[in-house]
């Protein structure tokens, strides 16, 4: 465990090596990242991605909204009116076409949480076997 | 369930690794440092690879082969290793199965029909299957060199017959391991994000895999199997399927062939991306939806050592976005669904009841002790180094079958229009499609070129540095020439990380291999010609 309380301990997001790594905090952005001594997969090595590449994190390109086409753009909306709208127009789908007029496109980069749920989300909610990520390779 | 069989501390201690088809100093400098210490402690590297990489300078050996030919050396290598009596007799005996059948297909190919189609001397061949079998210790490492091809699975079971034939599987030091590309691609399979594939590896219609799922999840499994990427593109193309929903994947710029893929999500009735950045898919949604990234989520990831690990936050995310597990339920309940995750451990505790082999691994535990590799059956099994020991033991249980596998040319070959083959990879400080690499600092390089031959160069009349166009059937793009020495006469190498200065996929080729799905990025014939737009270098002719 870390002794330093704006120090955490993750894993990196790059290639599938899953380097061990320390994060550090100042005022709410990253400060620095090393490798972590202790990970028994990188034995507290880092490359370049791992060790600089995390820039984009604080990118003013992020994401930090949802947005929804109105009049061809994307705009501004809320969580609730991104929510729903989804809700509807999948159920509307779903009952024209039916559950196989659904595909997923799951994620390698995420959690197994994450490709948990979107699995469990297509088979059960959707009803459809049709998920995917790259992980046939 | 395809997984890694071994550990990278193994690559410290073992005789021979064969790197086939990976440009691991490059792609997973990490695994590449264990191989470092592998060879100073004693190991021969054998470099498998068309182009001459870095790597090659520290291996033993570099097989120059041919692109799309691995199973044509492979298969090489095997009739050496039958031919002058180098087989593990006993474990070929005890632990596999239709040997004959594949001694028969390798009959034909002898080390002097290999050199023709793989360009690889018939004596290198003979050198490296006898180093390879004799080995008390050896262990085969690829990546998608080996499985971006319309055969992929097929150069897959081309190596796995070598370590049958040998008895290099099933112990410490010897092993088949394929190296993953990005931080989540083991689990995202083992997660069950598969079209044929529920969680923990359950075939989607193993009769007790789908029972275990409806008892936990309280609803039936989909009878019919699903569709992969390449069929679920087809599948939009022609309108079956009308929404799709993307998570933080960005295909229209990582898909084969491109401006094609575009087309068809711009076809669909409702497209929803969840992402933690703006990314060509995400600009052809009808709702994007804020995720939070790394640094920022919970949950746990598993690495290609089949080691699940924890992902903590240090931040909060931006705005008003949510960890990805959340807004997913956020839409599973606003359609009905009765789920109460409180935490990514919540959704945790749920996929341990439904895979044995995660059973033993709770949050708790990676906290105390670090990641554990599965299969971690119960709370105190300390997690497996490498699998498949059992061939060894006097229970073999189901034996290994040997897959025999004939060589096919890659699906599209040079020819008078396009002389030149085209594969494509990764560089060192980059990665993918660039959403995340475009705009760090302190990197050289930071833009695209395509590599080349300078016999190949000085043939067109091309001159290092200047601006040619390379078209494809599919499509064409504007880029600069870089002579390279890495690069054999016929062949050019051009990355993906910069799809807004060179949009390489929109050369590649999407035939697929029909049993993954997977497309042939590795292989496609291009043609070079003068550029007449020197003024807009990054002007991407569509």
């Amino acid at each position: 465990m870390l002794a330093q309380p704006n120090q955490v301990e993750t894993i990196c997001s790059f290639c599938g090596t899953g380097c061990g790594l320390v994060v550090e905090v100042e005022d709410s952005k990253i400060s620095k990242v090393k490798g972590y001594k202790e990970n028994p997969s990188s034995h507290g090595e880092t490359c370049v991605k791992g060790a600089l590449g995390w820039g984009y994190i604080h990118s003013d390109r992020r994401l930090t909204q949802p947005l929804i086409r109105k009049n061809g753009e994307l705009t501004p909306a809320s969580w609730e009116e991104a929510l729903n709208l989804i809700a509807t127009k999948f159920a509307e789908i779903k009952d024209k076409h039916g559950p196989d007029a659904f595909g997923c496109f799951s994620s390698s980069r995420s959690t197994n949480e994450l490709n948990y749920l979107a699995g469990k989300f297509m088979r059960t909610v959707i009803g459809t076997n049709n998920i995917d990520s790259c992980n046939r390779t | 369930m395809g997984a890694a069989t071994g550990s990278y501390d193994e690559l410290e201690d073992t005789e021979v690794i064969v790197v086939w088809g990976s440009n691991t100093q490059e792609c997973h400098p990490i695994i590449f440092n264990h191989m470092r210490r592998g060879i100073k402690k004693g190991a021969k590297m054998v470099v498998i690879d068309p182009r001459q990489i870095d790597q090659t300078k520290l291996a033993y050996k570099w097989l120059p082969v041919r692109v799309g030919t691995d199973i044509a050396l492979a298969n090489a290598m095997g009739h050496v290793i039958i031919e002058e009596g180098l087989v593990h007799q006993d474990f070929v005996q005890k632990a596999t199965d239709q040997f004959e059948k594949y001694k028969e297909e390798v009959k034909t190919y002898t080390p002097e029909f290999a050199e023709q189609v793989t360009g690889v001397p018939a004596e290198d061949i003979r050198e490296i299957a006898r180093l390879y079998a004799k080995a008390d210790k050896a262990t085969i490492c690829w990546t998608l060199g080996i499985t971006e091809h319309h055969n992929g699975t097929e150069n897959v079971f081309a190596l796995i017959n070598l370590a049958l034939l040998t008895g290099h599987i099933g112990k410490y030091g010897s092993g088949l391991n394929p190296l993953r590309g990005q931080n989540n691609v083991q689990g995202g399979g083992d997660m069950g994000a598969l079209p044929n594939r529920l969680v923990g590896g359950w075939n989607y219609d193993d009769p007790k895999g789908r029972k275990l799922h409806e008892q936990v999840w309280g609803t039936p499994v989909p009878e019919k199997i699903g569709k992969h990427q390449t069929l679920m593109l087809e599948a939009m193309e022609n309108e079956e399927i009308k929404a799709v929903y993307v998570i933080g994947e960005n295909p229209v710029q990582s898909d084969a062939n491109g401006n094609h893929v575009e087309k068809v999500f711009k076809n669909l009735d409702f497209l929803v991306v969840q992402d933690i950045l703006m990314t060509r898919t995400a600009m052809l949604a009808d709702v994007v939806l804020p995720a939070t990234g790394w640094a920022e989520n919970d949950g746990t990831l598993i690495n290609s050592e089949r080691r699940i690990q924890r992902v903590r936050p240090a931040l909060k995310g931006p705005g008003v976005s949510r960890h990805d597990h959340q807004i997913v339920q956020d839409i599973a309940k606003k359609m009905g669904a009765n789920w109460k995750y409180q935490c990514a451990e919540d959704i945790w505790e749920e996929i341990r009841k439904l895979a044995p082999n995660f059973a033993g691994v709770t949050y708790k535990r990676i906290d105390e002790e670090g990641g554990l590799q599965w299969p971690c059956p119960d709370e105190h099994h300390p997690g497996t180094t490498y699998l498949h020991s059992r061939l060894w033991s006097d229970d073999v249980g189901m034996k290994a079958k040997f897959m025999p596998t004939h060589y096919q040319p890659p699906a599209e070959e040079p020819d008078a229009e396009y002389p030149l083959m085209l594969t494509t990879g990764r560089r060192l400080q980059f990665y993918n499609t660039g959403v995340q690499t475009r705009d760090y600092k302190k990197v050289k390089n930071a833009e695209e070129a395509l590599e080349i031959h300078a016999d190949d160069a000085a043939k067109y009349g091309f001159i290092d540095g200047e601006q040619v166009k390379v078209s494809s059937r599919r499509g064409s793009l504007v880029t600069k020439i870089k002579i390279s020495k890495k690069q054999p006469v016929g062949l050019v190498f051009m990355s993906f990380h910069f799809p807004d200065q060179a949009s390489t996929n929109v050369l590649t080729n999407s035939a697929t291999d029909p049993l993954a799905g997977t497309a042939e990025f590795k292989a496609c014939a291009v043609k070079i010609e003068k550029c007449a737009l020197l003024n807009e270098p990054d002007h991407i002719v569509e």
